[in-house]
């Protein structure tokens, strides 16, 4: 029996900086997970990931498991967790950049 | 050390021409990234989780102080200051961006160095004892050996496609601080009954998924035949080795699945053949590589001030009691300086650091440095006088901690803090442990002990050869970590034994920590290491402490 399909988001690295992006519902790359398009259907997600590999700024588009959250989706898997905030030994990547802002 | 010819100087600037136009293509989206990823690898850059990495080859681990400036630089203006020393003896960069790379290269290429072959399925960066050269206990200085193994093995054109990478390690000691057992090919230096040396030739070695001690095939091979014979090792690895499936495509697969038997008759066979093709022209290499490797003048003077400073500052005496070795040359040390300042990263050194390091390499070691496969920093040929003020220098740059050979004295691989293949972290694991201990101020008293971390089944952390080994894994989405004991990386190798379930996040501090204390109740008297009271008492006490049967949990 096939798995039941559990929500996703697109999510890569930028090609030239390195860092992670998300996919958006409006076709375009954001730093932030909270922006990125929640996929809950599986058809409309594989479309979507086809669109983003065939973009030339990004490298290695994938669907990462996501739920959602009160501002946006939110990763599920510790992985994704880090890729969404950077490492735990400096306070550099994402959580850098936020401060910054 | 070794100078660049023209020759290599031209071959390393024309590989940053080519891979600069090869960057540009991937940018402007001639290249696609299948196209692109094995051109970058090949130049040693990775995309990790968070960002690229490249990996600087630091050829056997020695560099000079001007090359420690030059990669001080780069951390600076092209990363985030700061460079984090590998278990393979590199420097990796965290934070570079794809576009800054040719600049980095060029700068690299500068000093007399190159990213060149940091990845791929080619041989890679030869790994060799960090205290070549000045080890008390060497036949003979092993790194030019090292270095014609560099030149051959750089663009060798039969061995850029192999099934999987390949890792030469060499020693010219009896001690083997070089892993020699755990590589592809490792090479230790012995003597021929007629007292000639040569080299005991180990291949088939490897940690990973499918950790393997490495198998002699030649217990003494002379000098002059060690170039045709790895070479034949290697060509008959090349055609032998399975393409079909990456995880039985390394040479210990190979060894294992063919025996060594046949492997030998094979390798034998085309030595033959490439003996007399080699025609001496390696020799004639080799001899102009040794006289670059003069050792250096020593100089005889004073050993007063390392007198005083021993008697009256206990700090000072701390420290020379461990991060100092024995040296060659009469009145000189090997300074081990520790990059695993309790709760710092280990193996990351700042920019600043590592200036600070040129300076005192450049002042007191003859301008030599080593990079060590523990993540330190070795300053190889030092004065017993000099010694108090390196160790105030060194104070001075937060690098002074007295924890070499001990339990904060831990390998961590980078893990999921960077690490794209990573099922877990290292660094928290290390640096919660390190702090530990630090907190019981037990460091000394437990004395000789070595963990070593690993965020993946891969092993760059080298936990199977750890007294305690730690290897994080992804249990259903959750961190976890299996502990082994008992492995040993020197001459007297052994493959560490996975000692039950694995740990939470938050319970593996703990669990080392019962693991230590159970120690300190069996030994017999501190003379006694961790590792020794392993091997009297079997498994089972330490397995004990380590899952406490649940009446005494209870009880406690």
């Amino acid at each position: 029996m096939a798995r039941p399909f559990t929500p996703k988001v697109v999510t890569a690295n930028d090609l030239t900086q390195g860092d992670v992006v998300y996919f958006t519902a409006q076709g375009s790359w954001t730093r932030e997970h909270e922006q990125a398009e929640l996929f809950e259907d599986e058809a409309h997600a594989q479309l979507c990931l086809l669109n983003a590999q065939s973009q030339g700024d990004i490298v290695g588009a994938y669907l990462a498991d996501a739920q959602p959250g009160p501002n946006g989706p939110q990763p599920v898997h510790f992985r994704e967790a880090f890729r969404a905030i950077g490492p735990s030994n400096y306070a550099h990547g994402k959580q850098e950049d936020a401060t910054h802002v | 050390m070794y100078s660049y010819t023209d020759f290599d100087e031209a071959f390393v600037r024309n590989r940053v021409t080519q891979f600069r136009g090869q960057v540009a293509r991937r940018i402007d989206g001639s290249l696609t990234e299948d196209e692109f990823k094995p051109l970058r690898l090949m130049n040693g850059l990775y995309l990790q989780l968070h960002a690229y990495m490249l990996r600087v080859a630091v050829p056997y681990g020695t560099l000079n102080s001007t090359q420690l400036r030059k990669l001080a630089e780069i951390a600076d203006k092209w990363d985030k200051g700061y460079g984090h020393v590998t278990t393979r003896q590199n420097m990796q960069y965290n934070w570079p961006k794809l576009n800054d790379v040719p600049d980095i290269l060029d700068a690299l290429a500068d000093v007399e160095m190159h990213a060149i072959q940091t990845s791929g399925n080619t041989i890679r960066n030869v790994t060799a004892d960090h205290f070549a050269g000045a080890a008390a206990d060497e036949i003979e200085d092993p790194r030019p050996i090292a270095e014609l193994l560099r030149q051959w093995s750089t663009d060798h054109p039969e061995f850029q496609f192999l099934p999987r990478k390949f890792k030469f390690a060499v020693t010219g000691s009896s001690t083997d601080r070089a892993v020699t057992r755990a590589h592809d090919i490792g090479l230790r230096m012995v003597r021929n009954d007629a007292g000639e040396p040569g080299f005991e030739v180990i291949v088939g070695g490897g940690l990973g998924r499918t950790p393997m001690a490495g198998k002699i095939i030649r217990g003494f091979l002379p000098k002059a035949d060690l170039l045709p014979y790895v070479e034949a090792i290697v060509s008959v690895y090349n055609l032998l080795g399975r393409r079909d499936n990456k995880y039985k495509a390394r040479i210990k697969i190979t060894v294992h699945e063919n025996g060594l038997d046949r492997i030998q008759e094979l390798v034998e066979a085309r030595f033959d053949t490439l003996r007399v093709q080699f025609g001496g022209i390696d020799q004639t290499i080799l001899a102009g590589i040794e006289r670059q490797f003069s050792p250096p003048t020593y100089i005889p003077k004073s050993v007063k001030a390392f007198e005083v400073a021993y008697k009256s500052d206990p700090v000072f005496r701390s420290w020379a009691d461990t991060n100092i070795a024995e040296h060659k040359a009469a009145d000189y040390t090997i300074v081990t300086v520790s990059l695993k300042a309790i709760g710092q990263t280990p193996g990351d050194v700042t920019s600043d650091q590592m200036r600070a390091l040129a300076d005192l390499a450049r002042k007191y070691s003859h301008d030599e440095l080593r990079f060590s496969h523990e993540q330190n920093i070795i300053l190889p040929h030092v004065h017993r006088g000099d010694l108090a003020d390196i160790h105030a220098a060194l104070k001075s740059v937060g690098l002074a901690t007295a924890n070499i050979g001990l339990v904060s004295d831990i390998i961590a691989c980078p893990g999921m803090d960077y690490c794209a293949l990573a099922t877990a972290r290292s660094i928290p694991v290390a640096q919660a442990i390190a702090s530990r201990f630090d907190e019981l101020k037990m460091e000394h008293e437990i004395g000789p002990l070595k963990i070593k971390i690993s965020g993946c089944i891969n092993a760059c952390g080298h936990h199977h050869v750890g007294h305690i080994g730690i290897l994080g894994l992804d249990r259903a989405g959750v961190e976890n970590y299996q502990v082994t004991l008992g492995g040993d990386s020197t001459e007297t190798f052994v493959i560490g034994k996975r000692a039950g379930p694995g740990f939470a996040y938050d319970e593996i501090v703990p669990a080392v920590e019962r693991l230590i204390m159970a120690y300190l109740d069996l030994r017999t008297s501190e003379d006694e290491v961790f590792l020794k009271t392993y091997q009297r008492l079997g498994a089972e006490p330490f397995v004990d402490a380590l899952y406490p049967k649940q009446d005494q949990a209870n009880a406690a």
